[in-house]
């Protein structure tokens, strides 16, 4: 029920809707519920809503972070990785 | 950055694994509570148990809206659509959730009634605007995530004078839930499982923020550790509960930054805030009767309120004879504990709520996980 996905705006339609792109498909979705979107954003699309935009710094920054933290071998002992904490 | 493949890394998840195997102490358990189905069918899908050390149990909690909506709830759509001569509209996992007598609303659309499955609030906007002459109910489910396109559609309604279009609101909360399984004395005399620490919603946290979950890091010392719906994201947040159990913390931690932030979406809550109000009471599957955990139609709005409009009461009705979605909706049973699992209880032909959407902790088990019960079992 709460499925989402990620999907780009390709085109900003009036009455706050936007054609988005889902992996191919096109889609008409409704922006009424998020703000300051522009074409080539991603947004988590729900039940035909863009729900939020997506940050790609903030994705690049856990992506970083899964490589760090996962670089524990078994038995040793936890890298004290700095920001560990994501805030 | 497409935002799924990166999260799917096996690379990656790999060394998350190793990561949580070498730090989990064998000494002790860890019982961490997803409250998600979304989380609950990408734990399953992607075997994420298999990965885990045996002291570390992931328990399935309560957050999949067509699992907890109690049967008298569904009978009033059926009633709705059956004898009042609505076209009722929902969304697709509900058309199958077992009522009453053996219904449901697929079944009451076989028997004529004109029920419509939608993948937006704007497609049953769009019927009321196309069929003036008929009643049209949009049958409202699911948590923050789906609670404010329905906003939309009511003031867009109420904005388009559409008369003949109302909704049927049964849009439940996540923070009230989460409260209930911790403290509430009817759940504690029920049974529940000692938890250790929450993987917090992905896609409600992106409508309500991180903030709401403070409460529970800090009255109950329980870590919250809020994270996407990616397998890796799972992961990662199941490794930062391990330590911060470990380092004896109690925080809430956000994992899907990318599209969480302390607030949430602003634009979302106030629009929710208009068009609801919180209910004194609601009847949770699994629950019972959680105190301020649903929302109902504001007076503003109450002409598109279908309670109202159609008179509709609310009788409680027991579950089936048989079937443990009550105790696996708190996490004391497993699918695989539940006679019918698997056996009466199908997806195709379910007879309990947690069988029916894919996010449903027997659903998600019998789809991805029994393949594991048969293969321990083999080697047992």
């Amino acid at each position: 029920m709460c499925l989402a996905i990620p999907v780009q705006v390709v085109k900003l339609l009036p009455g706050e809707n936007a054609v988005v792109d889902a992996a191919g498909v096109q889609k008409e979705i409704s922006l009424a519920l998020v703000q300051d979107v522009a074409v080539g954003d991603y947004v988590i699309l729900h039940v035909g809503y863009a729900l939020q935009k997506l940050d790609e710094d903030e994705a690049r920054r856990t992506l970083e972070l899964f490589a760090q933290m996962g670089q524990t071998a078994p038995g040793e002992a936890a890298p004290t990785v700095a920001g560990a904490t994501i805030p | 950055m497409k935002y799924i493949d990166e999260f799917r890394d096996g690379k990656l998840a790999r060394g998350l694994a190793q990561a949580i195997r070498a730090e989990a102490k064998p000494e002790r358990r860890y019982n961490f509570m997803e409250f998600c189905g979304g989380h609950t069918h990408a734990i399953s899908r992607y075997g994420i148990e298999g990965l885990l050390p045996p002291n570390l149990l992931m328990i399935h909690g309560p957050g999949c809206p067509v699992c907890v909506l109690p049967i008298g709830r569904v009978d009033s759509a059926i009633d709705l659509a059956l004898h009042r001569d609505v076209t009722l509209c929902t969304y697709g996992d509900v058309m199958r959730v077992p009522a009453s007598g053996q219904m449901s609303l697929m079944k009451a659309k076989a028997r004529g009634a004109d029920v419509r499955m939608v993948y937006s609030t704007l497609d049953a906007l769009r019927i009321a605007r196309d069929e003036p002459g008929r009643e049209v109910v949009f049958f409202a489910i699911g948590f923050e995530t789906t609670t404010p396109p329905t906003a939309v559609a009511i003031k867009q309604a109420h904005a388009q004078g559409l008369a003949n279009f109302s909704v049927f609101c049964n849009h439940v909360l996540t923070p009230a839930a989460i409260a209930n399984i911790l403290e509430s004395p009817e759940v504690r005399k029920l049974g529940t499982v000692p938890l250790d620490g929450f993987v917090g919603p992905a896609h409600v946290s992106t409508v309500i923020g991180s903030q709401p979950y403070e409460f529970f890091a800090e009255e109950y010392q329980k870590p919250v550790v809020i994270a996407g719906f990616e397998p890796l994201d799972v992961m990662q947040a199941i490794l930062m509960l391990v330590r911060q159990v470990n380092e004896g913390r109690a925080e809430v931690e956000n994992e899907f930054s990318r599209a969480v932030t302390p607030e949430g979406n602003e634009k979302a809550k106030a629009l929710v805030a208009e068009v609801f109000e919180l209910r004194r009471s609601f009847e949770w599957r699994g629950l019972g009767e959680v105190p301020y955990s649903a929302l109902r139609i504001k007076e503003a709005y109450r002409a598109f309120d279908a309670e109202i409009r159609f008179d509709l009461g609310y009788h409680a009705v027991a579950d089936a004879k048989g079937c443990e979605c009550g105790a696996i909706l708190r996490g004391v049973k497993r699918p695989e504990d539940c006679k019918l699992f698997g056996t009466v209880c199908t997806p195709e032909n379910p007879i309990g709520s947690c069988m029916v959407s894919s996010e449903g902790a027997c659903a998600a088990h019998y789809t991805y996980g029994r393949f594991d019960d048969r293969a321990a079992r083999k080697a047992g």
